[in-house]
């Protein structure tokens, strides 16, 4: 085990995998000589050089394609994308030509590639550098989206996200990147598909994913003192999420309140609460409550950007409402 | 027809040309057969045939070899046929067959095929070009001499990722041909209503050498191909290379042309590529008895692989669910 930031933790897992894989790339703009604007590739080109570690130009869209056609002609690519916001460029690569590589051709081709990414709010960065687009990939068949809460599971999810043999979508909350945590040494990967039980409750089961794990835990701790007793599921992976394990925990607390910084409306918690009306119809005692994002643009002033951000008070109050 | 038959170096010979000739004339054919079967009901969903841009196919793809790669365009048929793909798992695809190439999951717009470097039909206009320019980085890094091709239309002319992958191949230097068919058309508008560039300057921009050809003319386009093919595989970096070209049908099987002057409709047969090739082929010395061998060894192959491909079976949906992910992996 060794401390480190969430940052570096995806830094590593990039390198190991490269170590061991000579077929894995990077590209991105900036990822090379100057590290990744949030300096999460820092030393790669020093140590693999400038043939697997590529400084790009602003041209998102070919570069989401190259990393595709690259994919398929047997490389193992991952593309940093700056911004979440910038994945808008990348569309008809992700979801026209990646996310059916497999399916449309038959099962001849693989397209292993990832698309990293930093999402969400919190640095005041405005209606076009805070967005949390994730649903978007969710929505379309073929793709996989991952969001990763601490640096143990961003090494080992994106060791699995490049080991994958599908197109995988690495989401980053910016807020955690300097988050310190534990990372094992071993060079283990996180399954994809598999949520984490991030803390054990009787009452009320919160689903969340990155960087908003953080705020149900400080509502669980708040909330601890009224004797109510949250269950906090990590999801890790958003697409395919664990439907198993958010069933399992809504059998057991009977309340569920989903939780996401992206915007609530056709967004990933409505997802999950559909299906759990589906399939958990009689485990439930109360509405499920979605804490997101309202409908608007992420907002620029200080004041501005904390109301809009989802945080503990909204889900003391999600709680509260489905127990009452 | 596999295009190593006729060699890289360009059409040298009776035997080159008979070569050519017959690739030409079997996508001209399957292609006539599928405009049948289309009319039929035989094929699902539509179809965009190429007949009138066959010289372009059979001429670039001789050059080619089963490793280099090429992305290819909504209208593929003739560039997937030339690079060697399995004319029955054509057939079958575009029947929508299990046994298709892909299954009967992508059909007319999506063939492909992974062992001959066929890297897909595309439904997106231009979206197989920084495609191609991806494999292209592959292929450099395999330090292996191989050559990916992106073939577009003049209409992609118009596509933002067209301009940024010209800077980034140049940047980069990537083993990567920019192929253009220039037919004049952009879907149902003359190409001049739709593109204030000119191809010479738009590759000059960014310091890629440029060349046009007449696209009907196979052997032109055989011998241009080679010598810049044989560039690039020598690490000469990317080109561009335009084949000015006809399209004879509509943008896609069932358009009825309104919109072209009657006069350019009634005089698409002076530019027939297969009718100048087999011109080319007399003149030098090729005798009717190999020509019309050709003829009927393309018939025959046709009709039996339209025979096999009718006794395919209908895809199966629980497999195709299936198949969306890799096997094993999680969902």
């Amino acid at each position: 085990m060794t401390e480190i930031r969430f940052g570096r933790a995806i830094g590593m897992a990039i390198a190991d995998a490269m170590r061991e894989d000579d077929r894995v790339i990077l590209l991105g703009e900036d990822v090379a000589a100057y590290g990744g604007s949030f300096g999460v590739t820092r030393g790669l080109l020093e140590e693999f050089g400038e043939d697997r570690v590529l400084d790009t130009p602003i041209s998102e869209a070919s570069l989401a394609s190259a990393a595709l056609g690259a994919a398929l002609s047997g490389l193992k690519p991952v593309l940093e994308i700056m911004f979440m916001d910038f994945v808008t460029f990348t569309m008809d690569a992700m979801v026209n030509q990646a996310a059916k590589a497999r399916f449309m051709f038959g099962g001849q081709f693989s397209a292993p590639m990832v698309l990293r990414t930093p999402h969400g709010g919190g640095l005041n960065a405005g209606p076009q550098h805070s967005q949390c687009l994730e649903a978007w990939f969710a929505h379309v068949p073929g793709l996989k989206v991952v969001c990763p809460s601490n640096p143990a599971d961003a090494y080992g999810l994106m060791r699995a996200a490049i080991d994958d043999p599908d197109p995988v979508i690495f989401v980053e909350n910016k807020a955690l990147y300097a988050a310190k945590g534990d990372v094992p040494e071993n060079g283990y990967a996180t399954p994809i598909g598999s949520a984490h039980i991030a803390r054990e409750g009787k009452d009320v089961t919160v689903v969340t994913y990155g960087a908003m794990v953080g705020v149900a835990f400080e509502a669980a701790e708040a909330l601890a003192g009224e004797d109510i007793d949250l269950e906090i599921i990590d999801l890790r992976t958003i697409q395919p999420w664990d439907e198993e394990t958010v069933l399992l925990s809504l059998s057991k607390t009977h309340n569920l309140v989903v939780l996401h910084e992206a915007v609530e409306a056709f967004g990933v918690g409505a997802e999950i609460a559909a299906r759990m009306v589906d399939i958990g119809f009689h485990e439930l005692d109360g509405p499920i409550i979605r804490v997101a994002a309202p409908f608007m643009p992420v907002p620029f002033a200080q004041s501005l950007e904390a109301s809009y951000r989802p945080d503990a008070r909204k889900v003391i109050d999600a709680v509260r409402r489905t127990l009452a | 027809m596999n295009s190593k038959q006729t060699g890289e170096s360009g059409a040298n010979s009776v035997a080159d040309l008979l070569t050519l000739y017959e690739v030409m004339l079997l996508i001209r054919h399957a292609e006539q057969n599928l405009a049948t079967l289309f009319a039929n009901g035989e094929i699902p969903g539509f179809i965009h045939l190429s007949i009138g841009q066959e010289a372009v196919s059979a001429g670039v793809m001789a050059a080619l070899r089963d490793e280099d790669t090429i992305a290819s365009t909504h209208r593929g048929h003739g560039h997937a046929l030339a690079k060697g793909m399995d004319l029955t798992g054509f057939f079958l695809e575009l029947l929508g067959k299990e046994e298709g190439l892909c299954r009967g999951r992508g059909g007319s717009m999506h063939v492909a095929q992974a062992s001959i470097g066929m890297l897909g039909a595309n439904g997106i206009v231009g979206a197989g070009i920084p495609i191609a320019m991806g494999s292209a980085l592959a292929l450099k890094r395999r330090k292996c001499n191989s050559v990916a091709v992106a073939f577009f239309g003049d209409g992609a002319v118009a596509e933002g990722v067209l301009h940024e992958t010209l800077n980034m191949a140049a940047l980069w230097q990537l083993p990567l041909l920019f192929l253009c068919e220039s037919n004049g058309w952009s879907e149902f508008s003359p190409v001049d209503r739709q593109i204030a560039a000119s191809l010479d300057k738009l590759a000059n921009t960014f310091g890629i050498p440029f060349t046009s050809v007449d696209g009907n003319d196979v052997y032109q386009v055989a011998n241009v191909a080679a010598a810049i093919v044989g560039d690039i595989r020598g690490g000469g970096g990317p080109q561009f290379l335009e084949c000015k070209t006809t399209r004879v049908r509509g943008h896609f099987e069932g358009d009825a042309q309104k919109y072209r002057p009657a006069v350019q409709l009634a005089d698409l047969e002076s530019s027939d590529p297969i009718r100048r090739a087999r011109e080319v082929l007399f003149e030098a010395g090729g005798s009717e008895a190999e020509i019309n061998g050709v003829d009927a060894r393309v018939i025959q192959r046709v009709a039996e692989a339209i025979e096999q491909a009718r006794k395919g079976t209908d895809p199966d949906f629980e497999a195709a669910v299936l198949d969306v992910y890799a096997k094993g992996s999680a969902v």
